[in-house]
């Protein structure tokens, strides 16, 4: 078993899909507890709480960490392999296949700026939050009680560079999870003609249900703490 | 002295003569077959299918092509069907009507006993393939379909859309894989047999050349099977593969094979017209279109006339303009005869100025009345993949406007002469498939080729070779080092070398176009005492002229089209005037062999039986000298011979 | 019509390539691809110079033999076309058209366009077939198949091993066509029987050889001259991980 995960290209593709499904499975839960934050600064908090160093979502968190390590290995190792199967001498010429999505032929770029994205993404909260609890301290950098998130994602997201950095990453995200999740069905075999549409169709909402869920947090500090926001709204 | 034709057709009821032939014939134990070595060389139907099934016995074999793979012999091109007598349709198909359909098609020109062998195992053919996995048409319940094919009144032909002939290789390139996995078969895929190595009067090996480094190899056996198709390409323009040559055989000629009826050359009636000088090949139109196609010119010189200079569209005749000039010659069998007789109806009319194009060389292809009857989803679904290559190639859609066609060369009937265990006159050396003369006759029906590849390949040779080998299990490996093998190498490097000193003035493909049209002018759908003396001469000349001014660039020690092509052509350019002179020798007109001094007075093929019942079988002298001949009389002991008759 | 043609020129297996340009005229529009090249090497040949080497046959877009990558796509401009169904009134007058090998490493040039694609028969040898002996068979209707199965395995047995696949994939993955063959076996009763040891057999044999790993872009059934759905992926894909739980 431990074999052909490693050894064959149909395995490993199988490891991508797995953890690919696994991320995907865990944005959509992180995207749902983030519009909690639109409603109340006290549930959110709530959940912080909850997530904070405890045994079990520190397992989570490494569990989670592992998630993404394997994939982007993974994905390291599966386009060196693939540049080595393309030959040294590569095409003068080469044209956008006619119906084929440009992010599933970019994937490993459009990943390295979700990587990119997600260094931020911890730089900014994880480092603020869940680690400061891990290191024993009660305090962040902001002079915040690290279960504070609602706090937190009001400070960064008033500032117009983050939430654009914020757009510019999820939409990358998205790109990525259009190609992911049918492909995902298609790697564990899943498929077939009759199921491409309704597969694709499942991705582009899964993709923007996720990414728009995000983006509407974001947005929605960005405006209110720039005081952009008319009070019926809020 | 003449050849020694011993036909060993085995006595008794015809129905028996195949039992009695193998239960009398020697077998080869399984530990004595391990010892013993066959090469084949070709990979089509009848080379891949002796192959995986040789292999599977058990004996060592190797197997040569040309192309970069077996899976693209030209039989892969095969479009329409394959035949069998399994009577699936309740049409009262048996094994003697496939037998008897056969041998009429063939114009009463083929041997009763290998035809009514090949009816025989026909079936089981079909049961071999679908256990391979060849994805047959169905129907809803799960069956098999079938359809008709051209000289046959039963719906006998099994079909995989318009790809039957590709299926059936793929399965034939299935078991030789299986073979090759198993280490019987060893594949020499890019490699061309230039010689065949006769030692003590017997077949033993080949001289053969690397096609990618140019390096001449010798291997030896104690068989060779021939199995590499027609030679249709004398023409040039044909439908055959653009690789597809007469070298192999011709060898085996050169060397002392018998060649038999090498005139007998089937010209296609469905083929997209030939367009311009520009062109290298032509493309098929698969015979399955005239199920539901319906052939015709107009009634009237006006609206050919009209159609030519664009003024009107073929779809503007009205019907009762229009001459369905098959259906109107032949009722009983209407779009559906034998292809000869189709191929020369359309060279009438447009000999009498009703040609449809602006050469004057076509006739239409009708599906309206079809589409009509059947709507347009069902003649998608039956010929969807046809109508879309047509189009592709004339910018013409077969659903608006009706195809054009004219007759092109397709097949070889003749090849190498054969007894009924399918071996040359030259011990050791078999021919199968295409490349052997023996089951067709004068014309072969369609869906029948590939029934004849198979069935000589999985069912005929595995037995008949063995009847062979049974004498040589005693026989060491044999030796490539001998003085035969060291003579065979020289002559053909000798060959190489004169061909690339030459340099010419003309291209290799410059001679073989002025071929080809020597050949299509005078030697093709009709011909005559006087056109064959000229092709004969015209030939000889060209000839001449290739050995002093072709021009072969590049070098023989590397991978070289140009030095492939030469090989062949020089000789196509023998083969060329051994068919001419076949058929000058031949005067009387039978299947696809047309002398216009005789015909009937309706113009049909007058067969002359009490002086050319006989195949021809030639043996070569000399390049220039002329070959002699020798005949096996065709006895025709359980069917009565007639005029062939489509009418009623 | 008129073309510049820029084609990849290379001695042998070992020399470097490199492009060269060609000038051909009074090309009709209905002349096809290779009869054009043709008209090329005839020319080259009475200058005497080496025609360029193709790999070409029945040019009837169903052996497989021709290739070439031509403007940035395999076989060519064509929809489900194979190059020699290419004709040249696709392409406009005066155009320069850049032609190039399949370029994959387990396809290695032979020489100028012509690839070696043994590999393909390779893993066809490692279990693209039914291990039945010649005569030892049932009667061929004793088992009914379904009319959509024997249609659905003939749409993946279309496929006729040309590489555009594994050429035109970014990847030089050759799924498609391992697909196509097992995809089109497992839908018959009689290829079902060894169909897990085939996927395992021919999925190892075609990592063994080079073959990149699929990343389900789609470009080979975009590019296949035979329309062979990637739908057939999805059924090797199942094949074999179920094939691999039960090891």
């Amino acid at each position: 078993m431990n074999c052909f995960l490693v050894k064959s290209s149909l395995g490993r593709k199988l490891v991508m899909a797995v953890s690919g499904c696994f991320l995907v499975l865990f944005l959509l839960f992180h995207m749902a507890m983030n519009l909690a934050a639109l409603f109340s600064a006290e549930a959110y908090n709530k959940i912080c709480e909850f997530l904070g160093a405890n045994w079990y979502a520190l397992v989570g968190t490494v569990v989670l960490a592992g998630g993404v390590v394997v994939h982007f290995a993974y994905a390291l190792l599966l386009t060196w392999q693939n540049r080595k199967a393309r030959g040294n001498v590569r095409y003068a010429v080469t044209v956008k296949e006619e119906g084929v999505d440009w992010a599933s032929k970019n994937m490993l770029v459009i990943g390295f700026i979700v990587l990119c994205g997600l260094a931020l993404h911890l730089v900014h909260f994880w480092s603020e939050m869940q680690l400061v609890e891990i290191m024993g301290g009660h305090e962040n950098s902001l002079g915040l009680a690290p279960t504070n998130g609602a706090a937190l994602i009001a400070f960064t997201f008033s500032k117009w560079y983050n939430a654009l950095v914020y757009i510019v990453w999820l939409a990358a995200i998205w790109f990525h999870l259009t190609h992911g999740v049918w492909s995902m069905f298609q790697t564990a075999g899943w498929a077939n003609d009759k199921w491409y549409p309704r597969l694709k169709c499942l991705s582009n909402l899964v993709s923007t249900l996720i990414c728009g869920g995000f983006a509407l947090v974001v947005v929605f500090f960005f405006l209110k703490e720039n005081g952009w926001l008319c009070c019926a709204c809020c | 002295m003449a050849l020694k034709l011993d036909s060993k057709i085995p006595a008794g009821e015809l129905a028996q003569k195949w039992s009695n032939h193998k239960a009398a014939i020697k077998v080869v134990s399984p530990a004595n077959k391990r010892k013993l070595d066959i090469i084949i060389v070709g990979t089509g139907l009848g080379g891949a299918s002796a192959a995986a099934s040789l292999g599977e016995l058990g004996y060592n074999v190797k197997v040569f092509c040309i192309q970069d793979s077996p899976r693209r012999a030209h039989s892969i091109a095969a479009q329409g069907g394959i035949n069998a007598a399994k009577n699936y349709q309740n049409d009262n198909d048996s094994v003697y009507r496939l037998f008897y359909d056969t041998i009429k098609g063939g114009d009463y020109r083929a041997r009763e006993a290998n035809v009514y062998r090949l009816a025989e195992v026909s079936n089981l053919i079909i049961d071999q393939c679908v256990a391979q996995g060849v994805p047959f048409a169905r129907e809803y319940g799960g069956l098999l379909a079938n359809r008709s094919f051209g000289g046959a009144q039963v719906s006998r032909t099994f079909y995989a859309r318009g790809q039957t002939g590709q299926q059936l290789l793929l399965g034939a390139y299935a078991a030789l894989n299986k073979e090759i996995a198993a280490g019987s078969v060893k594949s020499y895929p890019r490699h061309e047999m230039l010689d065949i190595v006769i030692e003590d009067g017997e077949a033993k090996g080949i001289i053969a050349r690397n096609l990618v480094t140019g390096e001449i190899e010798r291997h030896g056996a104690h068989a060779v099977v021939i199995a590499t198709g027609g030679y249709g390409n004398v023409f040039f323009l044909s439908t055959n593969a653009m690789g597809s040559n007469g070298s192999a055989a011709f060898q085996c000629y050169r060397k002392g094979a018998g060649f038999a009826n090498p005139c007998f050359t089937q010209i296609h009636p469905t083929c997209i017209p030939i367009h311009g000088t520009q062109q290298s090949k032509l493309t098929l139109m698969s015979e399955s279109l005239r199920n539901d196609g319906r052939i015709w010119v107009p009634k009237k010189m006006e609206d050919v006339q009209a159609i030519r200079s664009g003024a009107k569209k073929p779809s503007d005749i009205a019907e009762e303009d229009r001459d369905y000039y098959l259906e109107r010659r032949y009722p009983a069998f209407g779009n559906l005869v034998p292809r000869d007789v189709a191929s020369r109806a359309a060279k009438e009319r447009c000999d009498a100025g009703y040609g449809v194009n602006e050469t004057g060389l076509a006739v239409f292809l009708d599906f309206k009345t079809a589409i009509e009857r059947l709507g347009k989803d069902i003649i998608k679904q039956r010929y969807g993949n046809l109508f879309d290559m047509y189009e592709e190639i004339t910018d013409v859609s077969p659903y608006e406007e009706p195809m054009q066609i004219f007759p092109a060369v397709h097949y070889t009937m003749g090849g190498i002469w054969v007894d009924y265990n399918l071996m040359t006159t030259i011990p050791g050396l078999y021919a199968i498939g295409e490349a052997n003369f023996s089951d067709h006759g004068a014309n072969r029906l369609g869906a029948s080729a590939l029934m004849q590849g198979l069935a000589d390949g999985y069912f005929v040779l595995p037995y008949t070779i063995g009847d062979y080998l049974s004498a040589k299990i005693q026989a060491p490996k044999v030796d490539t080092t001998t003085a035969a093998f060291d003579e065979a190498e020289k002559a053909v490097k000798e060959r190489i070398e004169k061909l690339m000193s030459i340099n010419g003035k003309q291209s290799v493909d410059d001679i073989h176009k002025r071929l080809g049209n020597i050949m299509w002018d005078n030697v093709g759908m009709a011909r005559t005492k006087e056109s064959l003396e000229k092709a004969i001469s015209e030939i000889q000349a060209l000839r001449k002229e290739f050995w002093q001014d072709v021009k072969v660039v590049g070098t023989a020690d590397s991978f070289n089209v140009e030095l492939e092509k030469a090989l062949r052509v020089a000789d196509f350019l023998e083969l060329g005037e051994l068919m001419a002179r076949d058929a000058l020798n031949r005067e009387e007109s039978c299947g696809g062999h047309f002398r216009s001094e005789h015909q009937t007075e309706e113009g049909e093929a007058l067969r002359h039986d009490e002086e050319f019942a006989y195949a021809s079988v030639w043996e070569y002298k000399g390049m220039d000298e002329a070959p002699e001949l020798t005949k096996e009389p065709l006895e025709y002991e359980f069917t009565h011979r007639a005029q062939r008759n489509y009418k009623n | 019509m008129k073309f510049t043609l820029k084609i990849w020129r290379q001695k042998d297996a070992k020399s470097k390539g490199a492009f060269q340009t060609y000038q051909v005229d009074n090309i009709s529009p209905d002349t096809s691809f290779l009869e054009m090249l043709d008209i090329l090497n005839n020319d080259l040949v009475h200058k005497g110079e080496e025609p360029v080497a193709f790999d070409h046959d029945c040019r009837e877009g169903i052996c497989g033999m021709c290739s070439l990558h031509i403007n940035g796509r395999a076989h060519g401009p064509g929809k489900a076309a194979t190059t020699c169904q290419i004709y040249m009134r696709k392409f406009k007058d005066g155009e320069t058209i850049v032609i190039e090998p399949w370029r994959s490493a387990a396809f290695p040039v032979i020489k100028d366009l012509v690839v070696n694609r043994g590999a393909y028969d390779e893993i066809l040898q490692a279990g693209g077939f039914v291990s039945v002996r010649t005569n030892s068979v049932p009667d061929a209707n004793a088992i009914p198949i379904a009319k959509a199965d024997a249609d659905e395995s003939m749409d993946a047995a279309a496929c006729i091993g040309c590489g555009a696949c594994a050429a035109t994939c970014k990847n030089g993955s050759a799924m498609l066509f391992v697909a196509a063959r097992v995809s089109s076996l497992a839908k018959l009763p009689q290829g079902r029987v060894e169909g897990a040891r085939r996927a395992k057999a021919m999925v190892a044999k075609m990592d063994e050889l080079g073959f990149g790993n699929c990343t389900n872009t789609g470009a080979c059934q975009a590019e296949c001259p035979k329309a062979v759905s990637i739908a057939h992926i999805a059924r090797l894909n199942r094949e074999f991980l179920a094939a691999k739980l039960e090891d």
